[in-house]
């Protein structure tokens, strides 16, 4: 055991502690929270390809952690993906699936198609059965035409014309619903999608702050982060705080001056001889 | 928290059992190298446990890439290796602050499964990071001088320690 401990591993979860800790449980620590994204995620299919929404707040537990975090992640230069449940798994599973998306264009030396992202995507989270919390929304763009897919956290997924997500998915699609037409133009479905998400950041707890969208069409993709603050920081003091030098109290300090690093570059000789 | 080209990472100094202090002297805050600097806050014994596994694989990395490690690498490696204990956890937050190239400040923070949390003005975690989410919240101001930045950072960790009966006994800060 104490051989195999120190060597990089071979990837994969390893549940060396999981005994400890459940030890540790028994006798009354509690496991600290996990930062979950409590998100409104949507997308759509307009005339030209695909646009995804999401917005742009991580809680841990009631508190905000983050106020502008990144949900809509890379899969391919074609597909991107909205992610909700907890974040270290979204994005997890999201950055494992387009490196073996990049590794299979490198294999077969063609653009990725959705349907292999989504194939991989269920296969992986319906073999850790509903543990690894990622509901995600995938969309994106190939030779087949635009595609956009849900995929739950035990594996199931949906082909849909308009999908949300998250915990304000309720309030994005109530907007969806009622305002969704086939053949949407370019504006029209970033409109769509905008109202959709402002829906979820009013009206759920767990959703806030900015709206950032995606559209994805044949050959170009654009990644408007950011796109609408609704939330701007209105309780600045434009005094501010000012603290006078010497105002907290040092027992002691200690100044450490960095070393120079010095760079030698012999004048490359040639290895051959 | 980030200043003009300098970051300040601090820590209380208590070490406890539930309401009892073993410590007022404990280290959480490990050097890396001398622009990368790691806090780990939770359970001690993962806290070392953590910090002596991530210097280990550094020294690899310095082995064979014959430079230090950037600080957005360095925030990966803690992720992966947290993420890789995803269902049987290390019970500890990591705050990673670095300078990068050109000296820019680098800040992150993670949950305890690697979830990356990056930040352009400051990042917390403990058992009073409610108050100091409220304490950074008002007295950050962007592009400060060092002399302020340690003067903030001493003032909003106090504040908000003193508010916390699990955190206290004084505060290390240190600035680069």
């Amino acid at each position: 055991m104490t051989g195999s401990m120190d060597l990089p591993t071979k990837g994969g979860f390893n549940f060396d502690l999981c005994k400890r800790n459940a030890n540790l449980e028994m006798k009354g620590l509690k496991l600290p929270g996990f930062l979950k994204t409590g998100t409104t995620i949507v997308g759509l299919v307009f005339q030209d390809g695909v646009v995804l929404g999401a917005d742009t707040r991580a809680t841990e537990g009631p508190i905000v952690a983050d106020k502008n975090c990144e949900k809509i992640h890379f899969m391919a230069p074609n597909i991107y993906c909205c992610g909700a449940g907890t974040a270290a798994d979204t994005e997890a599973v999201t950055d494992m699936v387009s490196s073996q998306l990049q590794l299979h264009r490198y294999a077969t030396g063609r653009e990725s198609r959705v349907v292999t992202a989504l194939t991989l995507l269920k296969s992986h989270l319906f073999k850790y059965q509903g543990h690894v919390s990622a509901a995600l929304v995938l969309g994106g763009v190939d030779c087949t035409g635009p595609h956009l897919h849900t995929v739950y956290p035990h594996g199931s997924t949906d082909t849909l014309p308009f999908a949300t997500m998250g915990s304000g998915s309720l309030a994005a699609m109530s907007v969806f619903e009622s305002q969704y037409k086939e053949g949407l133009t370019r504006e029209e479905g970033i409109q769509l999608v905008t109202a959709a998400i402002r829906g979820g950041i009013f009206n759920d707890l767990g959703s806030g702050s900015n709206v950032d969208v995606c559209v994805i069409t044949k050959g170009k993709t654009e990644y408007l982060r950011n796109h609408e603050l609704p939330n701007p920081r209105t309780y600045v003091s434009s005094k501010g705080y000012s603290f006078t030098k010497g105002q907290t109290e040092v027992l002691s300090t200690k100044i450490t001056l960095l070393k120079q690093k010095v760079e030698v570059t012999e004048g490359g000789d040639a290895m051959e001889e | 928290m980030v200043g003009k080209n300098c970051f300040a990472i601090a820590s209380d100094r208590r070490l406890g059992v539930q309401l009892q202090t073993i410590a007022t002297d404990f280290q959480r805050v490990f050097k890396i190298h001398d622009k990368l600097y790691i806090g780990l806050s939770g359970l001690g014994t993962d806290a070392q446990t953590l910090y002596q596994r991530l210097v280990f694989r550094h020294k690899l990395y310095q082995l064979r890439e014959e430079r230090d490690m950037k600080p957005e690498t360095f925030a990966s490696l803690v992720s992966a290796i947290l993420y890789e204990k995803r269902f049987g956890p290390y019970f500890c937050q990591p705050v990673i602050a670095g300078l990068g190239e050109d000296n820019k400040p680098f800040i992150c923070t993670m949950d305890c499964i690697g979830a990356k949390e990056l930040a352009k003005d400051f990042v917390v975690s403990g058992t009073a990071s409610e108050s100091l989410y409220g304490a950074c919240e008002s007295m950050y101001k962007p592009n400060m001088e060092p002399e302020e930045l340690f003067e903030t950072v001493s003032q909003a960790l106090m504040s908000s320690v003193d508010r916390d009966c699990l955190s206290g006994w004084g505060g290390y800060v240190l600035i680069v």
